[in-house]
């Protein structure tokens, strides 16, 4: 029994921290959001350099043969500079099932490869995407919906409907097909965009009953991974919800010794380091394929979202009119903890799974 | 990063689950409280045999009649106690904190007189430190403390004191001199309970039992040797028995919490299947109890490497003290009415007992307020409120 990271875990979040603090100071946020892509394009050969987007492949394979704690580690050192780029999606949502494509996992190391999940709309509309087989091709038609990501990736992990139901399909992008339309986001750190296939060339990763598998697994980890980021957000949320509360004078004391303000950012570090806590057992689970680890996903994206989004709104609340205006940085961690809170579904959707686990009925 | 146990945890484990299913006796399973004289013989009789067996002070020191273990075995044996649904040893007060004060401030002779006696529940002891006029703010108390001659005689009163009705000892914190810094000028004494001119009044709680009690001490003689660190000094050896009340504690309440929330599960299943808000309530429950169990891990790796209890124990007693709280509140809500009846000894009485009791649990051992401020200020660096 060791709930501890091991010095070179430590070194990796040393690493990420400084290298993340230096190049993402809050000064260039608004920058980034700002530009037509939402994302610093220059930063990914550093990420790959780093060993971060083949953190968990294979030496072999030209990763760094490490496992979803360390990954872990990067998600939540990435919320916490709230990096805008296709990490979250090609690393949590599109690597299971691009270990399917091994020629692909080397490109994905180097980073010469980027992907997302572009799952069918789960709104009104009920649209799916169709995989239809011509000659030795698939031919992919229909609509995904809310796909994180879209507008910057080189391709798409998509479930489609094939002859003999749900399989995984890879839909590169070429000629501006399929159709991205990126949506304007809240959060235009994360942006999501709608995907129409309109019979685009895929490849076959998985088939059916394979694939259900590598879709349950996709979600457990997009769901710990988000956590972990949730996690970060939080605690830079603290962080400059302290620095304010320490520095900030009225009345002529610290606003900090005013207990409704200590009391509401105590209360902001206890929920952190809960989620925190339930974050990394999900990470430990996912990168055992531990029994538990569907449980722990849930319940630590379920918290650690709310989390987060309660650590930023008791750091606006501290930082007073400042903390709603534009210019300052605290509404875009707002902004993707919100973006957390609401992907897959809410925590009450989350509760009620593992209420169905614990009560049965 | 390994969340299993290793081969010789998993032994201990193997041991302990097997001893606990032959030995609780069956009046202790499911146990509530030390009330009553029958209770009460049985606790003495049931520590005996986890000192016997070895489960008694699993982290003290070989020398002191302890296994010497680090400090994950007294987690795994919480965990266990929790599981068989066993109470712990009686004599909380002496292992969780004045023995491990004693351990640190203690000479030699004084850790031979009294270490071994805590182990076997043959002493019991109680902590007299809260009075009428001082709680929260700890460092005001007023009790005398004079040193007259080769003894000190203390005078005043302390309250709220867990125990005090059954207790051997105690360990008293009083004041020596009056001085502008209010730290300063504080004694630590070990006092027989046994001593002329204690006086011991139980009062009733929430609950109407009587757990804790008014001591008064007047003119009571203590032999100088009775003296735990310096005259003057004993604030400091305070702060170590405070550290251990909250610090250690983790693994208990995270046990307690284990056991609260199985019973509360199995109430929601017989009583509130498909009740769309109970389930997400209980949901609610399963998750935090999760939480504290994990950081409590992460506690214990932190406690491994650096010998002290860090201020998670601030974070775990906050969060569990709020948690059993609000569960206890859901099950008497799913019980309903019925809840309001105080007779019997079934689930409803179960569950109205913990209800009121649970009020205390903000209150003892730091309230909420003095937790928060210990965050604010010693984990986060905020300005002191005061
Ligand atoms: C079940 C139980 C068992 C106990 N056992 C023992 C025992 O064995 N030995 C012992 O010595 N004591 C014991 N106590 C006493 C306990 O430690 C005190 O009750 C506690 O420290 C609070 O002190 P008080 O009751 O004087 O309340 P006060 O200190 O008067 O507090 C009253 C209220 O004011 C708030 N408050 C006080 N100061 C501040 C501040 N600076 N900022 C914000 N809010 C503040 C408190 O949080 C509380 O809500 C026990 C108490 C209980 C309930």
């Amino acid at each position: 029994m060791d709930f501890s990271f091991s010095p070179e875990q430590d070194q990796l979040r040393t690493q990420a921290r400084s290298f993340l603090e230096k190049r993402y100071p809050l000064a260039r946020l608004a920058e980034i959001a700002t530009s037509a892509d939402g994302w610093d394009r220059a930063s990914w050969p550093e990420l790959a350099r780093l060993g971060w987007t083949g953190a968990s492949i294979s030496e072999a394979q030209g990763g760094a043969g490490l496992s979803f704690v360390e990954e872990g580690i990067v998600f939540e050192e990435l919320g916490r500079a709230l990096y805008a780029g296709p990490y979250f999606s090609t690393v949590a949502l599109a690597l299971p099932a691009l270990g399917c494509a091994p020629d692909l996992l080397a490109k994905v190391a180097s980073g010469a490869f980027t992907a997302t999940f572009a799952s069918p709309a789960a709104n009104a509309s009920g649209a799916a995407v169709d995989g239809r087989r011509d000659g030795d091709r698939w031919l992919l038609r229909g609509e995904a919906d809310l796909v994180p990501d879209a507008g910057l990736v080189e391709a798409f992990v998509v479930p489609a409907r094939g002859p003999d139901g749900i399989g995984l399909y890879l839909a590169e992008r070429r000629d501006a097909r399929p159709l991205v339309r990126v949506l304007d986001t809240v959060d235009a750190t994360r942006r999501l965009a709608r995907v129409t296939f309109e019979d685009d060339d895929a490849r076959l990763l998985a088939a059916p009953p394979a694939a259900a598998k590598i879709i349950a697994a996709t979600r457990r980890r997009a769901l710990a991974a988000l956590a972990l980021e949730a996690v970060g957000v939080a605690s830079r949320a603290l962080a400059l919800g302290v620095e304010h509360a320490k520095s900030r004078e009225q009345f002529g004391r610290p606003i900090g010794a005013y207990q409704a303000v200590s009391h509401k950012l105590a209360d902001t570090y206890v929920e952190t380091e809960l989620a925190r806590s339930l974050a990394y057992w999900a990470a430990w689970c996912i990168a055992e394929d531990d029994g538990e680890a569907e449980l722990a996903a849930s319940a630590a994206k379920a918290y650690a979202a709310e989390a987060a989004v309660a650590a930023c709104e008791r750091a606006i609340q501290v930082h007073g009119g400042m903390g709603f205006t534009w210019d300052h940085p605290l509404h875009r961690y707002y902004k993707r903890a919100l973006w957390i809170e609401s992907f897959d579904r809410s925590g009450a959707a989350h509760r009620a799974d593992i209420a169905q686990a614990i009560l049965g009925g | 990063m390994d969340l299993r146990d290793g081969p010789e945890e998993a032994a201990f484990r193997r041991t302990l689950r097997a001893w606990l299913e032959a030995k609780v006796p069956a009046g202790l399973r499911g146990f509530r409280g030390w009330s009553g004289p029958a209770a009460l013989a049985l606790g003495r009789d049931w520590s005996k045999r986890l000192a016997e067996a070895g489960y008694a002070g699993l982290t003290w020191p070989k020398e002191y009649g302890g296994a010497g273990r680090p400090w994950r075995y007294q987690a795994l044996y919480l965990e266990e106690l929790a599981r068989a649904e066993a109470p712990q040893h009686l004599g909380v007060i002496g292992l969780g904190m004045a023995g491990p004060t004693i351990i640190a401030h203690g000479r030699p002779d004084q850790k031979a007189r009294y270490l071994a006696k805590i182990l076997s529940a043959e002493e019991i002891w109680c902590q007299g430190f809260s009075e009428p006029g001082s709680g929260s703010d700890l460092a005001s108390v007023r009790t005398r403390v004079e040193l007259v001659g080769d003894h000190f005689v203390v005078n005043g009163q302390k309250v709220w004191s867990s125990y005090a009705h059954i207790a051997d000892r105690c360990i008293l914190l009083g004041r020596s001199a009056t001085t502008d810094e209010k730290h300063e000028g504080l004694t630590y004494l070990i006092v027989d309970m046994k001593s002329p001119g204690v006086e011991v009044r139980p009062l009733r709680q929430i609950t109407g039992e009587a757990e804790f009690n008014e001591i008064f001490f007047t003119d009571v003689e203590v032999p100088k040797a009775n003296l735990l660190g310096e005259v003057g000094g004993g604030w400091r050896v305070a702060m170590t028995t405070l550290s251990h009340e909250r610090g250690t504690f983790g693994f208990a309440l995270a046990g307690a919490l284990d056991v609260a929330v199985r019973k509360l599960v199995a109430l929601a299943r017989e009583r509130a299947g498909a009740d769309a808000l109970v389930r997400d309530r209980v949901a609610r429950e399963w998750i935090d109890l999760q939480a504290l169990r994990y950081t409590n891990y992460r506690a214990l790796a932190r406690l491994e490497r650096t010998g002290v209890p860090g201020p998670e124990g601030s974070v775990a007693k906050l969060r569990w003290s709020e948690a059993n709280q609000r569960l206890t509140k859901l099950a008497i809500e799913i019980i309903g009415r019925e809840a309001q009846v105080a007779d019997g000894d079934g689930a409803p009485a179960y569950w109205r007992h913990q209800q009121l009791r649970s009020r205390g649990n903000t209150i003892e051992a730091g309230t909420s307020e003095i937790l928060r401020n210990i965050i604010a200020e010693r984990v986060l660096g905020l300005p002191r409120s005061r």
